[in-house]
C-alpha cells in the first residue's frame, strides 16, 4: 500500500466518524514524521543510486585475483569504449550479499558474481530478477548450452544472468598421510573415517555438509531418502574434525599448514595450492558436488548497460584470463573455443562442453528444503 | 520558546543535551525498535518477512534449550576471560601506576598499540604461534621436548585465549586510571601507621582501585559475551557464541525476525549485567575510574 492509498483510507476512516480529529491529526503528524525521517534519507539513496546508472554500473564480486583480471579486460576497456564506470565491489559470501541487497534499493546493486543455480533462484523467488535481451549479449553464443539451460530453467525460458565459470567441490587430501588409492576406496567416507580424528575439516556450509553426509551414507545427494542418516554423518564428521572452514583462504591455510589432511574443498583452490607446490591431491568422488557461477543483472539496474558489460565479461579472451586468475575454467564451450593450454588442465575441465559427468545441485529440491535444513545445520555444527 | 525559557534552570540541561539525545535517538533507540518490530514478524518460505504481530519467535528463542545452553557457553567464556585479565592485567597496570620513570608515556603507549591492529589480524596471528606448523610448535620440535607437533589450536581454550589478547588492554587501562588517581600520602600513611607493604596494598590501595577493576570488568565481560569473530577464527566445531548464532540466523539461515528476537535476548541479557553493575557498584564509578 503507497502512502496516497493509505492516506485515503486514513481521511476515509475520519469522514465516516470512525476516528476522532485528534485522533486523525496525531495519525497524520506520526507518518509525516516517519516519512520526513526514513523517507527522505532512504529516497536521497535510491535517486543517488538511479542518477548513477547513466554514468556507472556496480558490480560485486569476489575480489582478488577475478576482480583485478576483470578490472584490466573487461571494467577498463568497457569504461573506455562507453564512458560508463565499473563501481567494482567485493564480498565475502553469497549469503552476505544477499543480505547487503535485500537491504539496499533496487538499483544500488546491479551485477554479481552469484554462486550456482541454487543462489539464482533464491534472488529469483525474492524478485530481484530481470529479463535479459539476449541479442544484445551476443557472447552467449560461446557459452556451454548445459550450464544456461538450468537457469532458464528457474526463470521461464529467459536470463537474468550470464553463466560465467564452473568447478567443484571435491575432496582435498594430503598426499603424504593419505594415498590416492585410500581415497578413491573411502571416498566421502574417509570424512567421517575416525583414524583421521583430529585431522578433518570442511567448510560450515550446510548444503555442503548435507551433500557429503548423503554421499558418505551412499545416497543421491539431490534425493536423500533417509535424512536421519545424513544428520548422524554430519554429527560423526562434527565430532572428528578440527574445524569447520569459513573461507577460500582458511581452507588453503589448513592444508598447506598440515592442521588437517582431508577435507572437501574447492577445486580451483586446491587448484592453486597444487601450483604453490603443496602436497595435496584432489578427487572428485562419484556424484561430487558441482556447481556453476553466474553474472547475474539485479532488478532496478540499466539493463542495457548491463547487457553491454556482461557481453565484454564473456569476450573469450576476458573470460579466459579470469578462469586462468581463479583456477575455475570458463562457460565457454571448448568446442567453439579455443581455451588455451592452462584451463584444460585445470580440475572440474570438461573438454566434451557437455558436462555430463558433473552433478549439481537441483535448485527446487535445495531451496525446498533450505529453511529446515540451514537451521537444523546451525544446531548439528553447534553439539545438537 | 522564549529567553526567559531557555534561561529557566531545569531547561538548560536538556538544551544543551538534545544533540546528544537526539544522537542516540536516531543511532540506538529508533534502531533497536526495528529490531524489536521485526522480532515478531515471520520469516517466509523464499527468505522474505512476513509482516504481522507473531509470537513464535519468542516462544521459540524463549523455550528452546538450545539458545539456553549457546548463551550460557556464551556468558561462561566471557567471565572466564574476564577473570584472566584481572588476573593478568593489574600487575602491569600497577607497575606502570608506580613507575616513576620519565617514559611512563610510552609504557601507556605501549598498552594502545595494539588497538592500532586490526582486531582479526591480532586474532589470526595466534594461528602462526599455535599452529601445527608455529612458532611454538617449531621451537619446541627443536628443542626436542616433542617429537610431534601439538595440536593447540581451535578449542575453548583458545577462544579464551583470543578474547583475552584482544581484552586485556581495556582491563589495564581502567586499572591503570584508577591507581593513578589514588593519593600516593594515603599510602605513606598507611605504612607510618605500622602496615606492612602488603597490608597497605590490601587496605588501601586495592579497595581504592577497585572502581576502576569494576569498570574494567564490565567493559571486558560485555565486549567479550558479544563477540563472534574470535570463536569463528580459533574456535573448534562447537564453540560458538551467542553472537555467532545471530550472525548464522541472519546472515545465512537469511531469517530477519528469528535473528532480531536473538540479537534482543543478547542486548536484555547484557543490559541486565550492567544494570546489576549499577546496583550495586553504581554506574558513576564508571566515570570515576576515568577521573
Amino acid at each position: 500500500m503507497d502512502n496516497t492509498t493509505r492516506y485515503q483510507k486514513l481521511l476515509e476512516r475520519f469522514r465516516n466518524g470512525d476516528i476522532d480529529r485528534r485522533s486523525f491529526l496525531t495519525l497524520l503528524g506520526a507518518a509525516s514524521l516517519t516519512a520526513g525521517l526514513t523517507g527522505a534519507p532512504l529516497k536521497g539513496l535510491q535517486r543517488q543510486a538511479f542518477a548513477a546508472t547513466p554514468e556507472s554500473v556496480r558490480f560485486d564480486g569476489w575480489g582478488g585475483v577475478v576482480s583485478e583480471a576483470f578490472r584490466k579486460h573487461a571494467f577498463d576497456p568497457y569504461s573506455a569504449k562507453t564512458g560508463i564506470k565499473v563501481i567494482d565491489g567485493t564480498f565475502a559470501s553469497g549469503d552476505e550479499y544477499l543480505n547487503r541487497v535485500k537491504a539496499g534499493q533496487p538499483g544500488e546493486y546491479n551485477i554479481f558474481h552469484a554462486s550456482g543455480v541454487f543462489d539464482y533462484a533464491r534472488y529469483v523467488n525474492l524478485g530481484y530478477d530481470v529479463v535479459l535481451n539476449e541479442d544484445n549479449i551476443p557472447n552467449l553464443k560461446y557459452v556451454i548450452s548445459a550450464l544456461m539451460e538450468p537457469f532458464r530453467g528457474v526463470t521461464n525460458g529467459k536470463l537474468s544472468a550470464a553463466p560465467y565459470d564452473y568447478g567443484t567441490t571435491g575432496l582435498a587430501y594430503n598426499t603424504a598421510k593419505i594415498s590416492r588409492e585410500e581415497m578413491e576406496e573411502k571416498g566421502a567416507r574417509i570424512l567421517i573415517d575416525p583414524k583421521y580424528k583430529g585431522k578433518i575439516g570442511g567448510w560450515g556450509d550446510w548444503r555442503t555438509r548435507i551433500w557429503y553426509g548423503a554421499l558418505a551414507t551412499g545416497q543421491k545427494p539431490n534425493d536423500i531418502q533417509d535424512m536421519e542418516a545424513v544428520w548422524d554423518a554430519i554429527r560423526a564428521h562434527r565430532d572428528l574434525a578440527l574445524k569447520y572452514w569459513g573461507s577460500g583462504a582458511e581452507l588453503m591455510s589448513l592444508l598447506a599448514e598440515g592442521e588437517i589432511y582431508v577435507t572437501e574443498g574447492w577445486s580451483g583452490r586446491i587448484a592453486a595450492l597444487q601450483q604453490q607446490g603443496h602436497p595435496i591431491g584432489y578427487y572428485d568422488a562419484p556424484n561430487g558436488y558441482a556447481w556453476q557461477e553466474c553474472l547475474m543483472v539485479l532488478k532496478g539496474s540499466p539493463l542495457e548497460a548491463c547487457e553491454e558489460l556482461l557481453n565484454f565479461m564473456l569476450e573469450p579472451a576476458v573470460a579466459i584470463a579470469v578462469a586462468e586468475g581463479q583456477n575455475y575454467p570458463p562457460a565457454l564451450d571448448p568446442t567453439k573455443v579455443d581455451l588455451g593450454k592452462k584451463i584444460p588442465t585445470l580440475p572440474a575441465f570438461d573438454a566434451t562442453g557437455k558436462l555430463a559427468q558433473l552433478t549439481f545441485a537441483d535448485p527446487a529440491y535445495w531451496n525446498g528444503n533450505e529453511a529446515e535444513w540451514s537451521k537444523k545445520f546451525g544446531r548439528v555444527q553447534k553439539g545438537y | 520558546m522564549s529567553a526567559s525559557d531557555v534561561d529557566a534552570p531545569g531547561a538548560r540541561p536538556w538544551i544543551l543535551m538534545s544533540p546528544a539525545l537526539a544522537a542516540v535517538a536516531m543511532l540506538l533507540v529508533i534502531p533497536v525498535c526495528f529490531i524489536a518490530v521485526y522480532s515478531f514478524w515471520l520469516r517466509t518460505a523464499v527468505g522474505s518477512e512476513q509482516v504481522g504481530f507473531y509470537l513464535d519467535n519468542w516462544i521459540e528463542v524463549l523455550t528452546d534449550p538450545f539458545y539456553r545452553d549457546i548463551l550460557f557457553q556464551t556468558l561462561r567464556i566471557a567471565a572466564a576471560s574476564t577473570l584472566l585479565c584481572i588476573t593478568l592485567g593489574y600487575v602491569p597496570a600497577y607497575f606502570i601506576a608506580r613507575s616513576t620513570t620519565r617514559h611512563k608515556a610510552v609504557l601507556i603507549l605501549l598498552l594502545m598499540l595494539p588497538f592500532w591492529i586490526s582486531y582479526i589480524i591480532r586474532t589470526m596471528s595466534w594461528i602462526n604461534i599455535l599452529g601445527v606448523s608455529g612458532a611454538l610448535n617449531v621451537f619446541l620440535l627443536w628443542l626436542g621436548v616433542i617429537s610431534e607437533p601439538m595440536q593447540i589450536l581451535y578449542n575453548e581454550g583458545t577462544v579464551i585465549l583470543g578474547l583475552v589478547h584482544f581484552l586485556l588492554p581495556f582491563m589495564i587501562l581502567n586499572i591503570y586510571v584508577s591507581l593513578d588517581g589514588i593519593d600516593g600520602n594515603l599510602v605513606d600513611a598507611a605504612r607510618s601507621l605500622g602496615c606492612t607493604g602488603w597490608q597497605a596494598f590490601r587496605e588501601v590501595t586495592l579497595p581504592l582501585s577497585l572502581p576502576g577493576l569494576a569498570a574494567g570488568s564490565l567493559l571486558c565481560f560485555v565486549l567479550g559475551a558479544g563477540t563472534y569473530i574470535t570463536p569463528m577464527i580459533l574456535g573448534g566445531p562447537r564453540d560458538a557464541m551467542f553472537a555467532n548464532l545471530v550472525f548464522e540466523t541472519i546472515i545465512t539461515q537469511l531469517d530477519w525476525p528469528l535473528g532480531s528476537a536473538l540479537s534482543l535476548v543478547l542486548l536484555v541479557v547484557l543490559g541486565s549485567v550492567v544494570m546489576l553493575y549499577s546496583r550495586f557498584a553504581g554506574i558513576g564509578q564508571l566515570a570515576k575510574s576515568f577521573r
